[in-house]
């Protein structure tokens, strides 16, 4: 009995051991192809690696850039500070509105505009993504310790904040 | 008056609940039987208060009371009864008082239904289930109360979002709370034996119809959940790996697991720590999941918008819960004694490797949901994991769970040879390949469909193949119907669940052929997809009862026969401020034919048409896999508490 008993623990181990070994494996070369970074307009500007993989770039629809065509749509998204154009094969969401906050996923093109597969904006109309608040956060035209965020229509127009605002002085 | 009402009774329903959580256990403890029998008491007496609250709430909601808050903010005076109701647990504060009314039902019945359950343990899992209970009301009275009253009262309510005035979404939360709520009660049942210090087949056994049942829920909320996704959503797709959907399937695949090992500790009194530890680990992943949806701290497209206080107090009651129970499993797991011993090829050997493999797959699943939140805290890195992920780590660890799935059921206990069940099975694996070469040879080279019709057809057949060869249909047929009827129905219902995934495989491999186009195009243009020619007809405006929209119509050919007329809409609900898409799906069971419309530029409309070949199986698989949770529940040893533990005990020493 006791021999079986160990003998049974021994293989359940072994099977935990190959289970887990295989689990991380696996996590680990499908993290290194597979994970989606966020980037804003301004991170872009100041040179972001582009090394031909898809990233998330997010931000402002700007006001009056919304261009549609059939199914293609052109608009850009900013964070204040700066502007990247965007074109976009696609239905765009119902929540897709100018002035509002959008996260695109899709590669930039040579010529420095971004292709997006995918934009997604959500449910709630209120809302601003998180990566789009931090952006907006960093570029200096929103410092969440002086209020509430600005309404949608002036986040457009909004000018950047004094320099000591940006510390939180 | 009624809402201050409702608030009375959730504070006499945290004042029951704490003494619910302390009265048994002290009494179970001592021995005392008055203490003990106290349990099934108070948690009735819960039960009564929660059902006041959530009676009302639901009143608040039906008389549209714009003096409440919640009401305003959710609700409005135009909205059709049903979705005035749904509309009390169609936003957080309403849902968590759905969700603690499931877990005082839950309560109510192991008072009721538990009298076969020896006293001690019928008080112990109360008291667990009392404790639970006054976490989550204290939750909800500190930071979600539903009855908070607003001065001056609004004109009317600001309107339920259109999205979720949806049948579908009104049904979703309470199936999905039951199987959450469910696991709750598996927990206790847990934490009550290492209290108790013993498991044996008899805990197997009353435990397993709650894991049963949670599971069946959660598979059919879930599958619910998606079919809304893919019909009201409008984005022609089933499941997203989106970190809210996560949140449920890891529960899924815990409750999944323990329901396999609990049927080791029933039959063969093996897996006894492991079950406990699952019983634990399932119920920690519904927490982590409400923590996840409710904290605001995931980026999901549908997360409940919230505060981070609330998120705190979520943290604080996983962290307790998890670090409590998995303390007193340190402490108390060493004294359960193993007792079976088995083979690795086994029915047992086969149901450790399903856990392993289920466990491992929530694993990845976890680590890949967690990991962007994880690297925003440390790394200060955005970063979001995508479907790809999954993808590359859920599919190589599901192709042999779908393997051994259907050669388990096959294999003697204890001990089994693998020949016998590979010649059973040799003509299921002959079909199942050729299924492959023919969509290799028809469709060209899609692996992973390939693979998945293969793996449908395996799991299928295979169950056929367990069923028939225990009512003998091929050796003695004559005999084969009365044969069935005698069948233990868990035999049943675990051949119909496995095919039930069967189904559900089907369903995302005819998915992974799916194809679909997006053109602009002019009234009376024809395109082709999916070999249908659908036309557009024209488009108008319309008007619904709280909306107003414009009205695609497509006609969908076939060889110069008309198939469906398909009315794809896009609403526009001036209260609140919102639109939304209303996919038009005609299915024919082979394939979905599904028609978005997008915007209009001049005379020309966006539309994205989709062909989806036997989506609806998907669901209907999830459906069938449920019926088998249910017809396997149905076993008349399922019943709790029967036969008395004494009984068993000796059985099992025989």
């Amino acid at each position: 009995m006791a021999a079986a008993r160990r003998r049974r623990r021994l293989w359940v181990l072994l099977l935990c051991g190959l289970g887990l070994g295989t689990a991380s494996a696996l996590a680990l070369t499908a993290f290194q192809d597979n994970l989606v970074f966020f980037r804003s307009p301004s991170d872009i500007v100041a040179g972001a690696p582009n090394d031909g993989r898809a990233f998330r770039l997010g931000g402002l629809v700007e006001a009056g850039s919304v261009v549609r065509d059939g199914e293609r749509a052109r608009f850009r998204v900013t964070d204040g500070a700066n502007t990247i154009s965007v074109a976009y094969r696609g239905v765009l969401p119902d929540l897709f509105r100018e002035g509002q906050g959008v996260v695109t996923l899709g590669r930039m093109l040579p010529d420095g505009s971004f292709a997006a597969a995918e934009v997604l904006a959500r449910h709630d109309e209120t809302y601003m993504p998180p990566e789009v608040k931090d952006a907006l956060e960093r570029s200096g035209h929103w410092n969440p310790s002086q209020g509430a965020a600005p309404p949608p229509s002036g986040w457009n127009t909004m000018q950047p904040a004094p320099a000591g605002a940006r510390t939180g002085e | 008056m009624i809402p201050e009402i409702g608030h009375f009774a959730l504070a006499l329903a945290l004042a029951l609940a704490l003494a619910q959580s302390v009265l048994p256990l002290v009494g179970a403890q001592r021995g005392e039987a008055r203490l003990m029998a106290s349990g099934a008491g108070l948690a009735t007496g819960v039960l009564i208060a929660v059902g006041a609250a959530f009676a009302a709430l639901l009143w608040c909601f039906a008389e549209n009371d714009t003096t409440v808050t919640n009401v305003v903010q959710n609700s409005h005076s135009a909205k059709p009864m049903l979705y005035k109701l749904s509309g009390a647990w169609g936003n957080h504060e309403g849902s968590m008082v759905l969700w603690v009314l499931i877990l005082a039902l839950c309560g109510g019945a192991v008072a009721v239904f538990g009298r076969g359950l020896p006293a001690a343990l019928r008080a112990r899992v109360l008291a667990v289930l009392g404790m639970i209970a006054a976490g989550f009301l204290a939750f909800v009275l500190a930071t979600s109360n539903p009855f908070t009253r607003v001065w001056p009262p609004a004109v009317d309510g600001q309107g339920l979002n259109p999205v979720l005035q949806d049948p579908g979404l009104a049904f979703h939360p309470p199936l999905l709370y039951l199987g959450y709520v469910g696991t709750a009660v598996t927990f206790a049942f847990a934490v009550a034996a290492l209290i108790e210090g013993r498991v044996d087949a008899a805990w197997g056994r009353w435990v397993r119809p709650w894991a049963l049942a949670s599971w069946s829920f959660l598979t059919l909320g879930i599958a619910l959940g998606s079919w809304w996704a893919y019909y009201e959503l409008g984005w022609g797709g089933y499941w997203f790996w989106d970190p809210v959907e996560n949140a449920s399937l890891l529960p899924w695949l815990a409750g999944c697991a323990l329901l396999h090992s609990a049927i080791v500790v029933e039959k063969r009194e093996a897996l006894k720590t492991w079950s406990i530890f699952l019983a634990i680990l399932a119920f920690s992943m519904s927490l982590l999941g409400t923590f996840l949806v409710r904290s605001g701290v995931l980026n999901s497209v549908h997360a409940f918008a919230n505060d981070p206080e609330r998120g705190v107090f979520i943290l604080a009651l996983l962290f307790i819960t998890m670090g409590g129970a998995f303390a007193l499993f340190a402490w108390r797991a060493p004294a359960l004694v193993p007792t079976g011993v088995f083979a690795p090829l086994s029915r047992e050997g086969a149901l450790v490797l399903n856990n392993l493999l289920l466990c491992t797959i929530a694993a990845v699943v976890l680590v890949g949901t967690l990991y962007p939140m994880f690297a925003d805290l440390i790394l200060r890195a955005k970063i979001s994991v995508g479907p790809p992920f999954y993808q590359a780590t859920v599919f190589p660890l599901a192709l042999p769970l779908v393997l051994a799935m259907a050669a388990g059921p096959l294999m003697a206990w204890k001990r089994a040879r693998a020949w016998p069940v590979l010649q059973r099975l040799w003509w299921v694996a002959v079909i199942a390949s050729l299924v492959i070469a023919l969509v290799w040879l028809v469709q060209g080279l899609p692996v992973l469909p390939a693979l998945g019709f293969g793996a449908a057809c395996w799991l299928i057949l295979a169950a056929f193949v367990d069923v028939a060869e225990r009512i003998a249909l091929f050796s003695r047929p004559r005999a084969a119907f009365a044969r069935a009827r005698g069948l233990p129905r868990a035999a049943w219902g675990g051949a119909v669940a496995h095919a039930g995934f069967g189904i559900s495989l089907l369903g995302m491999a005819g998915m992974g052929l799916a194809t679909e186009r997006l053109t602009a195009v002019r009234p009376g243009e024809t395109i082709l997809l999916g070999g249908y020619e659908w036309r557009l007809e024209g488009v108008r405006d319309a008007v619904g009862p709280n909306y107003t929209a414009r009205h695609a119509t497509v006609t969908v050919t076939r060889n110069g026969s008309t198939v469906a007329v398909l009315e794809p809409e896009k609403r526009n609900f001036p209260l609140a401020r919102q639109s939304t898409t209303e996919a038009a799906i005609h299915t024919t069971w082979a394939s979905d034919l599904y028609a978005v419309m997008g915007e209009e530029e001049g005379d020309r409309a966006t539309l994205r048409l989709h062909h989806n070949p036997l989506a609806p199986w998907i669901w209907l698989g999830g459906a069938v896999m449920a019926l088998g949770g249910g017809i396997s529940l149905s076993d008349r040893r399922a019943r709790v508490g029967a036969p008395a533990r004494r009984r068993t005990a000796a059985e099992a020493r025989a």
